[in-house]
């Protein structure tokens, strides 16, 4: 039986909502990974467990091959799931997960090989592995261990699933772009225009002076919220804003390698802001609600 | 009676380079705290997989041994009450205290048994701190801030003294029987082959079946396999395949991909050494059935090769030439400064050192490739990708060649560079990373290295001598002592001169190192015939007679002056042996030097060097000075010691 893409992406949905997990939407700001939606940045943080789920679509302008690459995209689709605290079992859950997909892992090759995760513009990382089926990325599992610079109570398992390699394994193709989306419909016809016309605008059009002052003035918005204590959700906002501008400038090459650090740098100083203002309202002393 | 132990440390998948380390920590550690606590026994064995960490041991006491204390109490003149309270403190009453005779006096003193522990109680303390006690080079926690911190979560925990359990706990997990223990994760408990050993046995011995009558045969890589070895619980290789196209982009590049990004071997064609279009890939599990894993790991591969190729084509799109502008934004080190003012130095540097327009030219497009994607992408290749692309650019052999070379010698293992333009310009990059280096105060020290200045060292010094180039060694300050130090290194350790050789020749002073080379090697050679090693304490003697002597003048002798015999005859072979070494090779000068053996020992036999008369006694300095200085030009001889036959 034939598993299109929105199939494999409900059954994984499926299967972690039957586990405890909130099935969430994806963040409506762009962002570079999964980890940066706040379902993920945020929630991690504080002594609350909380179990989410949700499709985010990553957009990472550097990676835009025109629609030419089979395997590399400007935007991909992760499927992150949130465990905080991460149970005992997690493993074999997570393998149910694959099997949940259709994968007879009996007839597969399984590998969890070290790969720790670090974020130097979150000022957050963890430790864990990429997980191998068959040589081949499918996931990314990582224990975080700080999160804006902050020693986490609770230790989350975070589950990124590669949902195009993921889908393109299933249904034995060499190019993302023929994976089966729906009946009738290949991820091409879904997404290739978007691959051209955003790596044409972020490789060549996109204006270098007013990424620049939006970078600015989403930093000055994101100080000034800091200074006043927040809240902290719309001046994570300004965090996401210049992540993603610093990401087209960079697909620019706007940002030489000297500048680089230094802007990385700009955008921790914000989220660590963030991040130490949301933790604060979540530990039990603080007796609000208000991050709930 | 004795029992065996057995301990079993489950957890999720532990980084494969960290496991050895850590086993062999855990082994010793254990074996150190039987001893210390005289329960008996020895490990017997230690295995690991990625999953667990497993001791067994043998021979363990069920008590450990009775002991006695004895606890030294107050002086008797301090009263009965003193004692009283003494033994009332250690439970006991006076009758039962001893006196102990002291050079202060007499104590009281409690003897007293104390009776050996179950060696399950102890293991039952001892177990969490041992187990936590492995230092991990990164360690997480997963129970919660503040809680136990290991390389990754522990998962399971089998402890058996005999066929009982020991019971402890870490991290919420007790400790239990065999039946606690995982097994494989898809294979359960057949699955686990615990033995390191028989894992890599298993993995050459399907290796050499699946290649027989191919052909074929794959590229050794010790380090490959045991990463494989250490990431698999059950390996079993299959030979996968790729389309001949592939074999169109250079074999660094299809070797790199394969080896770094997916840890395939790769396969070589036995005849003719060129790379084949297969690969070997190590699973963990037992079988591919369907073929369904070759297949995954095929079209893997395929899109790797697709992602070179195209940064291949996107490279080509700029020269390395015209990428020499983008290295102002490539910083070499902070405090030095760009890879552009680098290429400055090194190109000037060249030159310096008589490299040729084609040396030249090779270090200004050596550092180019930094800029384009390749690199990035596979940064292990940096200066061959630079080469391959010059080539393809256009360049002369002489350039490429030199620019593909220059980052070598990798390691000591590693050649240097094959053509003298790579030589040169190896050389230059090295020196100039050296030098700057020093210059801002980026000196390695202890285990510190960040910019492996050891390494750059290393290879300056192989270059120029085993590259036999001519250079004056003409470095200062702490640069010099730091050279000084990995060239008594290099002799000593990689050559194999002994320290006394490499001594004395350094201490005649550095012209440049082939020489120093020269030198050793004509030590070495001589330094076995009968004569030298007397001549060499002779003068040895000749320099603590000249050094008591206070005496520095060396000036010409006075042939006027000189007794007949032992002296004069001295002085005639003095002369001889000094117009034989003048135009001579090192080593039948150091031969012609010896043969002044028997004429030193008669001059010492028979001439007073401290004669009366002053003039006398200044002139036999005098040719004991000129002696010392004419002939240690090639080696201090006073810094030989003998060997003890």
């Amino acid at each position: 039986m034939k598993l299109y893409y929105q199939d494999a992406v409900a059954r994984l949905k499926g299967y972690w909502a039957e586990r405890g997990c909130i099935i969430q939407e994806p963040y409506d700001l762009e962002v570079g990974a999964g980890t940066m939606a706040p379902e993920t940045f945020l929630r991690v943080l504080g002594p609350r467990p909380y179990r989410v789920a949700y499709v985010q679509p990553s957009r990472r302008p550097a990676d835009g091959r025109y629609g030419e690459n089979p395997n590399r995209l400007y935007k991909h689709q992760q499927l992150q799931v949130i465990l905080k605290p991460s149970p005992d079992d997690i493993m074999d859950q997570y393998l149910g997960s694959l099997r949940a997909i259709g994968i007879d892992l009996a007839r597969h090759d399984i590998k969890f090989e070290e790969d720790n995760w670090e974020s130097p513009t979150l000022g957050a990382w963890g430790i864990g592995w990429q997980v191998m089926l068959d040589g081949m990325e499918i996931t990314q599992f990582t224990y975080f261990q700080q999160c804006g610079g902050i020693d986490l109570d609770l230790v989350p398992a975070e589950l990124t699933y590669g949902l195009e390699r993921l889908v393109a394994f299933l249904q034995n193709v060499d190019s993302v772009y023929d994976i089966e989306w729906a009946p009738g419909f290949t991820y091409r016809q879904v997404r290739f225009d978007d691959e051209l016309q955003f790596s044409m605008y972020n490789f060549e059009m996109a204006d270098v002076a007013m990424l620049w002052k939006l970078f600015e003035l989403h930093e000055a918005e994101g100080h000034r919220l800091l200074k006043i204590g927040g809240p902290p959700l719309p001046a994570y906002d300004q965090v996401l804003k210049c992540s993603h501008l610093f990401n087209l400038l960079d697909s620019r090459g706007a940002i030489s390698v000297t500048e680089r650090v230094g802007v990385i740098g700009r955008v921790r100083r914000l989220a660590v802001g963030v991040a130490e203002i949301w933790n604060k309202l979540e530990q039990p002393q603080a007796g609000g609600e208000v991050a709930a | 009676m004795s029992l065996p132990f057995y301990l079993e440390v489950g957890s999720e998948e532990i980084p494969d380079w960290m496991i050895v380390p850590a086993l062999n920590h855990l082994q010793d550690a254990f074996q150190s705290w039987l001893d210390a606590n005289q329960i008996g026994g020895r490990v017997t064995r230690a295995d690991a997989t990625p999953r667990r960490l497993v001791l067994r041991a043998e021979g363990l006491r069920a008590r450990q041994e009775d002991s006695t204390e004895i606890l030294m109490g107050p002086p008797k003149s301090a009263g009965e009450g003193a004692a009283r309270g003494f033994a009332k403190k250690n439970g006991t009453t006076v009758d039962q205290l001893q006196i102990e005779m002291t050079p202060k006096g007499e104590y009281w003193k409690f003897v007293h048994a104390v009776p050996g522990r179950n060696t399950a109680d102890l293991l039952s303390e001892a177990l969490p701190g041992l187990i936590l006690g492995v230092p991990w080079p990164k360690t997480m926690y997963w129970t919660g801030k503040n809680g136990p911190r290991w390389i990754r979560p522990i998962r399971w925990l089998v402890a058996l003294l005999g066929d009982e359990v020991v019971p402890f706990e870490i991290a919420n997990v007790k400790s239990g029987g065999r039946e606690r223990s995982q097994g494989h994760r898809l294979l359960g408990a057949r699955g686990v082959i615990v033995s390191a050993d028989e894992r890599r046995e298993k993995i050459e011995r399907e290796i050499a079946a699946l290649l027989e009558s191919t052909g074929l045969r794959v590229k050794p890589d010790p380090d490959l396999l045991h990463t494989l070895v250490y990431i698999t619980e059950y390996p079993t290789p299959i030979l996968g395949m790729f389309e001949q196209q592939y074999l169109r982009l250079p074999r660094e590049v299809l070797s790199t991909v394969m080896r770094h990004h997916q840890k395939y071997f790769s396969v070589e064609n036995l005849a003719t050494g060129e790379l084949a279009r297969n690969f070997i890939a190590v699973m963990n599990t037992d079988a591919d059935p369907d073929g369904l894993v070759r297949q995954g790991n095929e079209r893997v591969l395929r899109a790797r090769f697709n992602d070179a190729r195209f940064f291949w084509e996107v490279d080509q799109k700029k020269n390395l030439e015209d990428r020499l502008p983008d290295l102002a934004h490539v910083t070499f080190q902070a405090k030095v400064g760009s890879y552009l003012e680098k290429t400055h130095r090194v190109v000037a540097l060249v030159k310096e050192l008589g490299g040729n327009q084609d040396a030249q030219r090779a270090a200004l497009l050596a550092k180019c490739d930094l800029t384009t994607e390749m690199v990035k992408e596979f940064t292990d290749l940096q200066g061959i990708v630079g080469g391959l692309y010059a080539r393809e650019q256009g360049e002369p052999p002489e350039v490429w060649r030199a620019i593909y070379e220059h980052y070598k010698p990798l390691s000591m293992e590693d050649s240097i560079p094959s053509t003298p333009e790579g030589r040169i310009v190896a050389l230059a990059d090295k020196l100039d990373t050296l030098r700057e280096c020093f210059r801002v105060g980026l000196v390695p020290s202890g285990s510190k290295d960040p910019f492996a200045l050891r390494r750059a060292a290393q290879g300056v010094i192989r270059i120029l001598v085993e590259g036999n180039i001519v250079l004056p060694f003409a470095e200062t300050g702490e640069l010099r002592e730091f050279l000084l130090d990995r060239i008594r290194y290099y002799f000593r350790e990689v050559r194999g001169f002994r320290y006394d050789e490499v001594n004395a020749v350094l201490a005649s002073g550095i012209r440049d190192l082939p020489d120093v080379a020269a030198r050793l090697e004509a030590l070495r050679d001589v330094r076995p015939t009968e004569d030298f090693e007397p001549l060499a304490a002779s003068f040895k003697r000749i320099a603590n007679i000249l050094r008591q002597a206070e005496f520095r003048d060396g000036g010409a002798v006075d042939a006027g002056l000189l007794e007949d015999g032992p002296e004069r005859d001295l002085y005639a072979d003095f002369n001889r042996v000094r117009e034989t070494i003048g135009t001579s090779d090192y080593r039948p000068a150091l031969e012609a030097i010896a043969t002044l053996r028997p004429a030193v020992d008669r001059f010492f036999d028979k001439v007073l060097v401290n004669a009366p008369d002053e003039r006398i006694r200044r002139n036999r300095l005098t040719l004991l000075c000129n002696l010392l200085t004419e002939f240690s030009a090639i080696a201090d001889f006073s810094e030989i010691a003998p060997s003890n036959i």
